[in-house]
């Protein structure tokens, strides 16, 4: 309830925020807890637009739970979280749903609808929105020529690699092109070359379209690599950034007993002097 | 666990799944309908139910007219077997016997359904694709359940009807005008109206109670399991429940 009260109390503050460009995403203060252990504790940060935040953290640290708070799949305990400037606490469920249009996830295990078609995982949220068939099949064909899968159209996710299904999963996520991603693990348990290539994926999102994401990942090389490189739209691959430069809207968190250990660009964390961070950099 | 706790928990099961009833209700109201669903529901609980539900009729009617003429013929009533027969299937047995069946068929199917779903994150997914899963899973199962359920039950006392009469002709050596003459006579409106309202709060209870377990299973392929068995058994012991309770009113307002 207090919370609710103070979305009146500083509701004009926020408009005036909003008109400068609101913050894509922006973690207010925000505590959940599951049976009692708190896993979030006072979070807060916000990632402008078109930004990427980058979360790492050891496993079971509430990585997962940080992305579906932002979708407001869950909710928080405390505190507020503001989407493209929307406080999506107090958005009632039905307009959360059409809000979050503007809104791609992908699921640290994929979360395909396992008795539809590859077609129709990738084209599900265009047929919701009642696209004519010719435009669905055009736009499903080339989420899948993004993450080049065009050949698996007809097959089934059961029919599919672990590192298939995260690229359909990608397509599914990215096919109505939202503002705001959010990718859970896309690279998790699979060998490098494959990682490569979906971290090459999520980087066109980033360079070519210019979205906003958070991406969950536990490899610390995605990161570097994210940060250090960038897509090359002519060679359609992506390069690293000239005279060892890293990406400025590139941001790292680390995350650690319900708080966020670090927060800042690659070159910070590797200047961090925290003992955490070091001994994290070093596995 | 502390019984408190237990008591708690039970009583915001009852609460969730009020909420879940409600809104799949209103759902109906509200856009979008998902008509496509609805078919394909209709179309696996209606004619996939269609075979046992014709079966259970016809040899519960059967059953029914060898078990009472017997008795009957101790008080040299024989003849009244149609009468029995009838409205035993019109008034309970239909719709009781064909909400059981559904009930092993579908709300299993949908407990398991739904449940796998829910723990594969299919249903979050689903959400964060902006569908509404409550729009788009359960309001079509009731709805079809409602509506199947209700023409099954009527499929069902007609087959146990026939049944209680061929068996009656052929092997209790009554006369077929006789036995459908007081099948048909001694049925008032009050006995169809309450057989034919029992399916409708029964196909309720089925879709609702199925979809309720598959959408709050936890705990992987086991709790999908958990989910299942207990989808079957609180939607039959409520079927059987409310079967008395709609029973007991009805004899309260019509006498009968
Ligand atoms: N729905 C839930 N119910 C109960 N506890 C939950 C739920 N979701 C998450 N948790 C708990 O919250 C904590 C954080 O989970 P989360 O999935 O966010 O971890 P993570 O950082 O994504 O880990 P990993 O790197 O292994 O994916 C865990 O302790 C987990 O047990
Ligand atoms: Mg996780």
């Amino acid at each position: 309830m207090a919370v609710r009260d103070e979305t009146s109390a500083d509701g004009s503050a926020t408009a005036a925020v909003a008109e400068a460009e609101p913050a894509a995403v922006e973690f207010e203060h925000v505590s959940i807890g599951f049976d009692g252990k708190p896993v979030l504790n006072d979070i807060s940060f916000s990632a402008q637009s078109g930004e990427m935040v980058i979360l790492l953290g050891e496993a079971g640290t509430g990585k997962s739970v940080m992305l579906k708070l932002a979708n407001a799949l869950i909710a928080p305990d405390f505190g507020r979280i503001r989407i493209f400037g929307e406080d999506i606490g107090t958005m009632p469920e039905q307009q959360m749903f059409t809000f979050r249009d503007h809104i791609g996830m992908t699921f640290q295990e994929s979360a395909l609808f396992d008795s539809l078609s590859v077609r129709e995982n990738v084209a599900f949220r265009m047929r919701e929105q009642k696209v004519d068939d010719e435009t669905i099949e055009r736009r499903v064909r080339e989420a899948l020529r993004f993450v080049e899968l065009e050949d698996a159209i007809d097959k089934f996710p059961a029919e599919l690699s672990g590192g298939m299904r995260r690229r359909v999963a990608i397509a599914r996520a990215i096919i109505t092109r939202p503002k705001l991603l959010l990718y859970d693990s896309p690279t998790g348990g699979l060998d490098p070359i494959t990682s490569t290539t979906i971290i090459e994926l999520v980087m066109k999102q980033r360079d070519v379209y210019e979205s906003t994401a958070l991406l969950v990942t536990h490899r610390l090389q995605d990161a570097f690599m994210l940060a250090t490189h960038r897509f090359n739209r002519s060679s359609n691959a992506m390069e690293r950034i000239p005279g060892d430069g890293v990406d400025p809207n590139t941001v790292i968190m680390v995350l650690r007993n319900t708080g966020i250990a670090f927060s800042g660009s690659l070159l910070d964390l590797l200047r961090s002097d925290d003992p955490y961070i070091t001994e994290y950099l070093a596995q | 666990m502390p019984i408190g706790e237990l008591l708690r928990e039970k009583v915001l099961a009852v609460q969730e799944y009020s909420l879940l009833s409600w809104n799949a209700l209103t759902n109906v109201f509200r856009k979008p309908f998902y008509w496509a669903d609805l078919f394909t529901q209709a179309d696996l609980i209606g004619f996939g139910s269609l075979p046992i539900v014709m079966l259970t009729g016809f040899f519960t009617g059967g059953v029914l007219a060898l078990q009472s003429a017997t008795t009957l013929a101790q008080f040299g009533a024989k003849s009244v077997t149609g009468e029995l027969v009838s409205l035993s299937m019109i008034k309970e047995l239909g719709p009781v016997l064909t909400s059981l069946m559904v009930s092993g068929r579908n709300a299993s199917g949908m407990a398991s359904e739904l449940g796998s779903m829910q723990v594969t994150e299919q249903i979050d997914a689903m959400r964060a694709l902006g569908t509404d899963p409550l729009k788009k899973l359960v309001t079509p199962r009731v709805l079809s359940t409602i509506v199947m359920l209700f023409f099954l039950t009527i499929i069902s006392d007609a087959l146990g009807t026939f049944g209680g009469g061929l068996i009656s002709t052929t092997m209790l050596g009554l006369e077929g005008a006789q036995y459908y003459h007081m099948a048909y006579q001694y049925l008032r409106y009050p006995d169809i109206l309450e057989g034919l309202i029992k399916p409708i709060f029964f196909g309720f209870i089925i879709a609702t109670i199925g979809c309720y377990f598959g959408m709050s299973t936890r705990g992987g392929t086991q709790g999908v399991g958990r989910s299942t068995t207990q989808a079957v058994v609180v939607s039959s012991v409520l079927i059987i429940a409310s079967d008395f309770v709609i029973s007991r009113l009805m004899i309260g307002v019509f006498g009968r």
